[in-house]
């Protein structure tokens, strides 16, 4: 395929070459581990690479299954087996997966290479994996700038094509916000739509796996092969699996959009603004109904959730110790100091200051006053939005109030950085499906910086956000905007 | 909701087996106040009668088959164990 730029291709365009053997499975690896070699050092996108196992896979893979020879990245919070899966943090040095994720044979059994795992905030606890404790990672059309997060390597690598596509998680919105200051699509599925048997725990009632990939076609492509029951989940659902890409190329007449008041506040930015006003005028166009509607509960979601996660991730994160795996302290003097010195010198700051939060809202005392009320509170979130889904098939926001923010400007301050995920937390309260999909651009400093629209679903009706979402991307051209790191990985080395 | 004085971070870490140095306790002392402070908006929502909330699609009763199953070998399971021997995981002495 002489003049084909082969790592700028979506997976649906890339499986279309590869099924037709127009194209080898080794040529589409290779192709990618040169672009990510060219790139990846400006970037930081990855953590680590599995090459070997990788070329392996690509010799043995069956391009006739729907992901088959297409190699795909994942957060390097999945267990990939025989990867690191360090979490981006200490206490997991030395770790090597011994076991895969679910989520990693599903993809397997669909012919996909999982050959890289991706950078992240700590325990994905972030919004612009500035809390990596191992790489900063760089947003790639402002390298000065964030990627966002948690998933911020996920999405800095498929914006880069350095990826086709990825694995996120988003506990909060770690899939759909950097997705969005990337310039990408990001899915959330519903909760309990894909197993997380594998995912390290970080809010166990939260936590939801997804794809960040170049289209919304590719999301649908990837959530075929991933979504589905699993036993050794428990919270995952029973229910069919459609075919994600079959809504697509739908028109939308008849859909009823949900433009919710208390999601246009102060504190947007304008540029942001204005490209969510002209998306939903494009909406609009393209057959739509548009509704107002209100969701008066939403100023308390970021403190409903700030509580919530950091309990779940108090709990969870007990099992990092010293004993089973990873970092441990040197010359304990008893256990609780093997316990106390190996967990201090291993958690990076913000994810000390949540288990410290969370170990508090749950001591006895404080249980009723912070965490029972949090949960009674998400409780009224829900109703909120049990309401609007009379009215409407989907509801339309920005993802992020403001697009990609410079390294530093939101670290200081803990409770700032919480505010960025005002938009995408409710989802994960509630546990229905969201999706960003590029809508736009912001300038600033001189660089274009991308925004991101988000479509919110109802429980288990991704297939509608995913035919929203293709519908819009297909009458922009948002989606075929490349970063300017792009253009200067093209320049022939000299 | 009780007022965010009362929490002692140096205290909080103890129960969470974290053993902080003076000056990080300091440091996310003032912090989480300002997190604690910013989440005392819950206290003006009325709850009265509203129960818990639980997930989105509610799941009771999940069972799988007690059937015996291929699972993690002593040896897979001990794989990335800083410390062992005969097969067990090594911690400091418990008990005198």
């Amino acid at each position: 395929m002489i003049g084909t730029d082969l790592p700028a291709l979506s997976i649906a365009d890339l499986q279309s070459l590869l099924s037709r053997r127009e194209i080898s499975p080794r040529e589409v690896l290779d192709a990618l581990l040169e672009r990510i070699d060219t790139v990846d050092g400006g970037l930081g996108a990855y953590l680590s690479l599995d090459i070997e196992s990788a070329m392996n896979e690509a010799e043995h893979s069956n391009v006739d299954c729907p992901l088959g020879g297409i190699p795909i990245a994942i957060k390097d919070i999945i267990n990939v087996m025989g990867q690191p899966c360090t979490c981006a943090s200490k206490i997991l040095h030395g770790y090597r997966a011994p076991y895969d994720a679910t989520v990693i044979q599903k993809l397997r059994g669909a012919g996909a290479i999982p050959f890289g795992k991706t950078n992240l905030d700590e325990f994905a606890m972030g919004s612009s994996t500035e809390n990596s404790a191992l790489k900063l990672t760089c947003n790639p059309w402002d390298l000065s700038r964030v990627p966002g997060g948690s998933s911020g390597g996920s999405a800095a690598a498929v914006a880069a094509d350095a990826a086709f596509g990825a694995i996120g998680s988003d506990t909060g919105g770690s899939i759909r916000q950097p997705a969005a200051l990337c310039g990408v699509v990001g899915l959330k599925p519903t909760y309990g739509r894909v197993s997380r048997f594998g995912l390290v725990a970080f809010a166990s009632s939260l936590d939801q796996i997804g794809p960040v990939t170049k289209t919304v076609r590719d999301a649908a492509l990837i959530m075929n092969a991933v979504a589905g029951h699993d036993p050794l989940d428990s919270t995952s659902l029973n229910e069919p699996v459609p075919d994600y890409t079959a809504s697509l190329g739908k028109d939308l007449h008849g859909i009823r959009l949900g433009l919710p008041k208390e999601y246009m506040i102060e504190g947007i930015d304008p540029q942001v603004r204005d490209a969510i006003n002209a998306a939903v005028k494009q909406l609009n166009s393209l057959g739509a109904e548009i509704v107002d509607v209100s969701l008066p509960s939403t100023e308390y979601a970021v403190a409903v959730y700030y509580i919530i996660a950091t309990a779940e991730a108090s709990a969870n994160l007990a099992r990092f110790d010293g004993v089973r795996y990873g970092y441990h302290t040197e010359n304990p003097k008893d256990v609780l100091d093997l316990y106390g010195r190996t967990r201090e010198q291993g958690f990076g700051p913000e994810v000390t200051r949540r288990i410290i939060l969370g170990t508090y809202v749950l001591s006895s005392g404080y249980y009723d006053a912070y965490y029972l009320r949090a949960q009674k509170v998400r409780e009224l979130i829900r109703r909120d939005f049990a309401n609007v889904f009379h009215k409407v098939d989907a509801l339309i926001s920005p993802t992020s109030p403001v697009a990609a923010f410079k390294f530093g400007e939101r670290a200081a301050d803990p409770l700032q950085m919480y505010l960025a995920d005002i938009f995408t937390i409710a989802a994960n309260l509630i546990g229905i499906c969201g999706i960003s999909v590029p809508c736009g651009f912001a300038e600033l400093d001189g660089h274009r910086l991308p925004i991101g629209l988000q479509l919110l679903g109802k429980p288990l009706d991704e297939a509608r956000i995913l035919q929203v979402a293709h519908n819009y991307e297909q009458s922009t051209d948002w989606h075929k905007a490349r970063p300017p790191i792009y253009s200067a990985a093209q320049k022939p080395k000299s | 909701m009780a007022g965010t004085s009362d929490l002692d971070v140096a205290y909080v870490a103890r129960l969470a087996r974290l053993t902080l140095t003076e000056a990080e306790a300091r440091i996310f002392q003032k912090q989480l106040e300002d997190v604690l402070k910013y989440v005392e908006k819950l206290r003006h929502v009325d709850v009265t009668g509203v129960d818990a909330a639980a997930h989105a699609l509610p799941v009771f009763n999940v069972f799988r088959d007690d059937s015996p199953r291929a699972w993690f070998t002593a040896k897979q399971a001990l794989s990335n164990a800083p410390r062992q021997a005969n097969g067990l995981f090594v911690v400091p002495k418990v008990v005198e």
